[in-house]
């Protein structure tokens, strides 16, 4: 059962073009992957040797399991010398929580998942809430006090630069003061590969070691190492419904339909995953990696569209950031 | 969009092929404020289609609440992501943007102009192959220009695309291009930067970068993009084997691996290494990775490695090739920019960080300065916020390190504020000067490593130590026996089978380092 999911989701396309011309034609590409793969293994051990209590962020997304898959090659044959923490707002896809579970059993991990029980008991949830309550309530607020109450003073998460404007402007250590702030008008300098990770009891520091990875690098690079994603970035029939513009998967029964919404069956995948009624799919045939990676090549489209969060305002996502989201 | 999907040059087949692919290009836009540096690098997105629908619909609703341009597209949008960047209209921090034509793949950092912010500007520099910098035509090189000049080629970089941009200001003239460009390569004459191409540009309108411009039919030159495709960045020539290692991997009691990133160079199984600073010498026994053990591995590379030998090496500490390793020092001369709040002065103690390893270093007598104007070194009592200098720095134990132009990664180096923890200056170093105590250290290391004496020298000294005696055989014989005949044999028989005792011997006090100082 467990095998099931991680192997099942990662289908690969078996090349008939001739071998050769494909090898030329990707040589770079793989260089320039090799590349990137050690830049970050670089950083992540950086990030562990200068910890005192270094967590790994999981959010069971593709970059979530890129950054696991390079923590492994880093400590390898070392055991990971961190544990993961998973944010769970309730609300992610049971698909998501599925995966996350079986990887967890399947590669001996160690694996926190912290719920904002506070926020639970007050009822916050991102339907009746609104999207920017729930996101700030059980996202922002739960990874602070995750964070605080296991002390820990790094973590490690798979943001990229390429994914966001305020994103594109952040360092790879990202300072955050006691209160989990960060001041993007005082970032330290960042030159080289040396990073300056001093700071006091309770500082501490968000750290992106995919900061220069592009969600093409990513596909590839899952492609090449037969990486396991969650199966819902694959195209496949699904119950969908429409609103303001976006599909909105029926994940199961909380969702409020509202008069005359019927569910539909649909071919869809998600370029990005979060919880549920906050995700929109795009309607897609692509079945298998390579297919991803020439759709994504191909989207009129960036891939923060599928967000309902990101909405909220042009600068919110630096306004979270500032407040302690990831 | 991207190079792989291109027919004809797949058709050319692999050696083809290769040569067409061009190398990633990592390029800063840098130069004065309010030059138009976001507004160029935003241009060059949408006229190249690297841009999403959804991103020009926010680009076109941000332009009409926050642009400059009267409700038109005002490009340095994209660019300037931050809420106090939009609101003031200037470049704050470097932004990082990707992206790829059919001819290369790019990494662009557009860095912020202003004075306030050039310890940004040189962060994003200290990865960059090229510089793009952006020069008014309607207000020329100014101090701000220079400094930045000055800080790229103190990171050795010597390939400058030059945009000299709003020429709409100054009616398309040719004269006025002339002027910036004559004044911009005298300047940059001095400081070692020699390939250079200029290019008038007008980045709101998009004048010759990415279409040729209709006002500008004297230039002859290539347009922006033209420029970035086709460049060549020197590359650094493969030096000797650099490994920093950042961490000792020991999952078991049988297993003790050193991490790190091979910076420089390249290592195979078997392969003897020097470790710095112990100046210890062992061989390469097991490259280890995730995906299997490698025979080699070359720079670019992290792996984790074995040795033969039971070794005392942790995090900080160097792997170098044995015969070109760098020295251990504990003194230093290095050229620094400085962009701690208070000034630099002698006898600060600041904590060093170079590659993995950290020391305590303190700041020595006899600062210097450099003068954007004349570019000379001129002596200082002091190293200003956003100046250039020099000075030696003292450390509190030996680190290895060497000249930056030897090798980047084990010769830059950033100093923290042991009391704020903020990064206060980068560092190139320039030279290691010999210092009593270091020349003490080296010395006295060589006394302690294994076969410090070749085989010919133990001969050598055998042979000339056993003459030596053999003549003294041969006296003292001679005085009992009172024949030289006798004397002669046992004199012979003497030397030939000492020396090759002496020699022996000699081998075997070399293996043991007791009693050595
Ligand atoms: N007339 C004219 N104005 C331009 C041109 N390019 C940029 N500008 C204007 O120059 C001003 C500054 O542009 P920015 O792109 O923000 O300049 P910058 O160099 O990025 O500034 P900093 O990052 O703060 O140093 C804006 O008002 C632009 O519209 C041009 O080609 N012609
Ligand atoms: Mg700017």
């Amino acid at each position: 059962m467990d095998t099931d999911i991680l192997t099942a989701s990662s289908p690969r396309e078996d090349a008939p073009v001739d071998a050769s011309t494909i090898a030329a034609a990707s040589a770079a590409r793989l260089a320039h992957l090799d590349e990137l793969e050690a830049e970050s293994i670089h950083i992540i051990r950086e990030a562990v040797a200068e910890a005192d209590n270094p967590v790994l962020l999981y959010s069971i997304g593709k970059d979530s399991s890129v950054l696991l898959h390079l923590a492994r090659k880093a400590f390898y044959p070392a055991k990971l010398p961190l544990p993961l923490l998973h944010i769970d707002t309730t609300w992610k896809f049971r698909e998501m929580i599925a995966f996350r579970d079986a990887l967890a059993h399947q590669l001996d991990l160690r694996l926190i998942v912290h719920i904002n029980r506070d926020g639970l008991a007050r009822g916050i949830n991102p339907i009746g809430s609104g999207s920017a309550l729930h996101t700030d309530v059980m996202k922002t607020q739960s990874l602070r006090q995750a964070l605080d109450q296991h002390r820990f003073d790094a973590a490690l998460g798979g943001a990229r630069r390429d994914e966001e404007k305020s994103r594109a402007k952040e360092r790879i250590f990202s300072f955050r003061n006691a209160h989990h702030l960060w001041d993007p008008k005082r970032q330290r300098p960042e030159p080289w590969r040396i990073y300056n990770a001093r700071k006091r009891d309770g500082e501490s520091f968000r750290i992106f070691p995919l900061s220069n990875w592009t969600e093409n690098d990513i596909w590839s690079y899952i492609e090449r190492e037969r990486i396991a994603v969650v199966p819902l970035y694959f195209a496949a029939p699904r119950p969908v419904v429409e609103r303001d513009d976006m599909l909105i998967m029926v994940d199961d029964d909380r969702l409020p339909l509202k008069p005359g919404e019927r569910p539909q069956i649909k071919m869809v995948r998600f370029r990005t995953l979060g919880c549920y009624p906050l995700t929109g799919a795009i309607e897609s045939s692509a079945r298998t990696v390579p297919e991803i990676v020439r759709e994504t090549r191909q989207s009129r489209y960036s891939e923060r569209r599928g967000r309902v969060i990101d909405g909220d305002g042009a600068a919110s996502m630096e306004r979270k950031k500032q407040e302690g989201y990831f | 969009m991207n190079a792989h999907s291109q027919p004809a040059a797949l058709a050319a087949g692999p050696r083809a092929r290769q040569q067409r692919a061009k190398r990633l290009l990592r390029f800063i836009a840098c130069g004065s404020v309010d030059h138009g540096k976001s507004t160029l690098i935003g241009r060059l997105l949408f006229e190249a289609n690297q841009l999403f629908e959804d991103q020009l619909d926010a680009l076109a609703a941000d332009s009409r609440k926050l642009g400059s341009q009267g409700g038109e597209l005002d490009y340095s949008l994209l660019l300037d992501g931050l809420a106090a960047e939009r609101e003031q209209k200037i470049t704050i921090d470097v932004a990082y943007r990707f992206f790829a034509t059919d001819r290369r793949k790019f990494i662009v950092v557009d860095a912020p102009g202003h004075e306030q912010y050039t310890a940004n500007m040189a962060t994003g520099a200290s990865a960059a192959d090229l510089a793009l910098v952006v020069v008014a035509a309607n207000d020329g090189l100014t101090r701000q220009s220079k400094r930045h000049l000055v800080i790229l080629s103190l990171l050795g970089i010597r390939n400058v695309v030059l945009a000299i941009n709003k020429m709409d200001r100054v009616g398309w003239s040719r004269q006025a291009f002339m002027a910036v460009d004559a004044e911009f390569r005298a300047f940059a004459a001095g400081l070692g930067i020699d390939d250079i191409v200029s290019i008038p540009v007008a980045a709101k309108s998009g004048d010759n970068v990415v279409r040729r411009s209709p006002h500008t039919a004297w230039h002859d030159g290539p347009t922006l993009l033209d420029a970035l495709e086709a460049a060549e960045p020197a590359i650094l020539q493969p030096g000797p084997l650099r490994m920093p290692i950042q961490l000792v991997n020991r999952p078991d009691a049988d297993f003790r691996g050193y991490s790190g990133l091979i910076v420089s160079g390249a290592v195979h199984i078997g392969m003897m290494v020097r470790l710095l600073p112990s100046g210890r010498v062992t061989r390469v026994a097991r490259i280890v990775t995730f995906d299997g053990d490698l025979e080699s591995a070359e720079a670019g590379r992290s792996v984790t490695l074995t040795f033969t030998d039971e070794v005392d090496a942790s995090r900080g500490d160097l792997v170098a090739g044995v015969d070109q390793a760098p020295s251990a020092s504990d003194r230093i001369l290095a050229r620094v920019f400085w962009i701690g709040d208070r000034a630099l002065g002698p006898g600060q103690r600041y904590l060093l960080k170079l590659a993995t390893s950290t020391a305590t270093a303190s700041v020595e007598p006899q600062l210097r300065v450099l003068d954007l104007d004349s570019r000379g070194l001129v002596e200082a009592p002091t190293i200003a916020p956003n100046e250039i200098g020099t000075c030696t720095l003292r450390l509190n134990r030996a680190i290895a390190a060497e000249p930056y132009a030897a090798c980047r990664e084990t010769g830059s180096f950033i100093l923290i504020d042991p009391e704020t923890f903020d990064t206060v200056a980068m560092g190139c170093i320039e030279q290691i000067p010999q210092s009593r105590s270091a020349t003490l250290k080296s010395s006295s290391r060589r006394q302690f490593a294994r076969w410090t004496e070749t085989h010919a020298r133990s001969l050598a000294k055998a042979m000339s130590w056993r003459t030596t005696g053999g003549i003294d055989t041969f006296v003292v014989t001679f005085v009992i026996s009172g024949s030289t005949k006798i004397a002669g044999s046992v004199a012979l028989a003497d030397v030939v089978t000492k020396i090759l005792i002496h020699y022996l011997h000699e081998r075997v006090w070399a293996l043991v380092p007791w009693g050595k100082r």
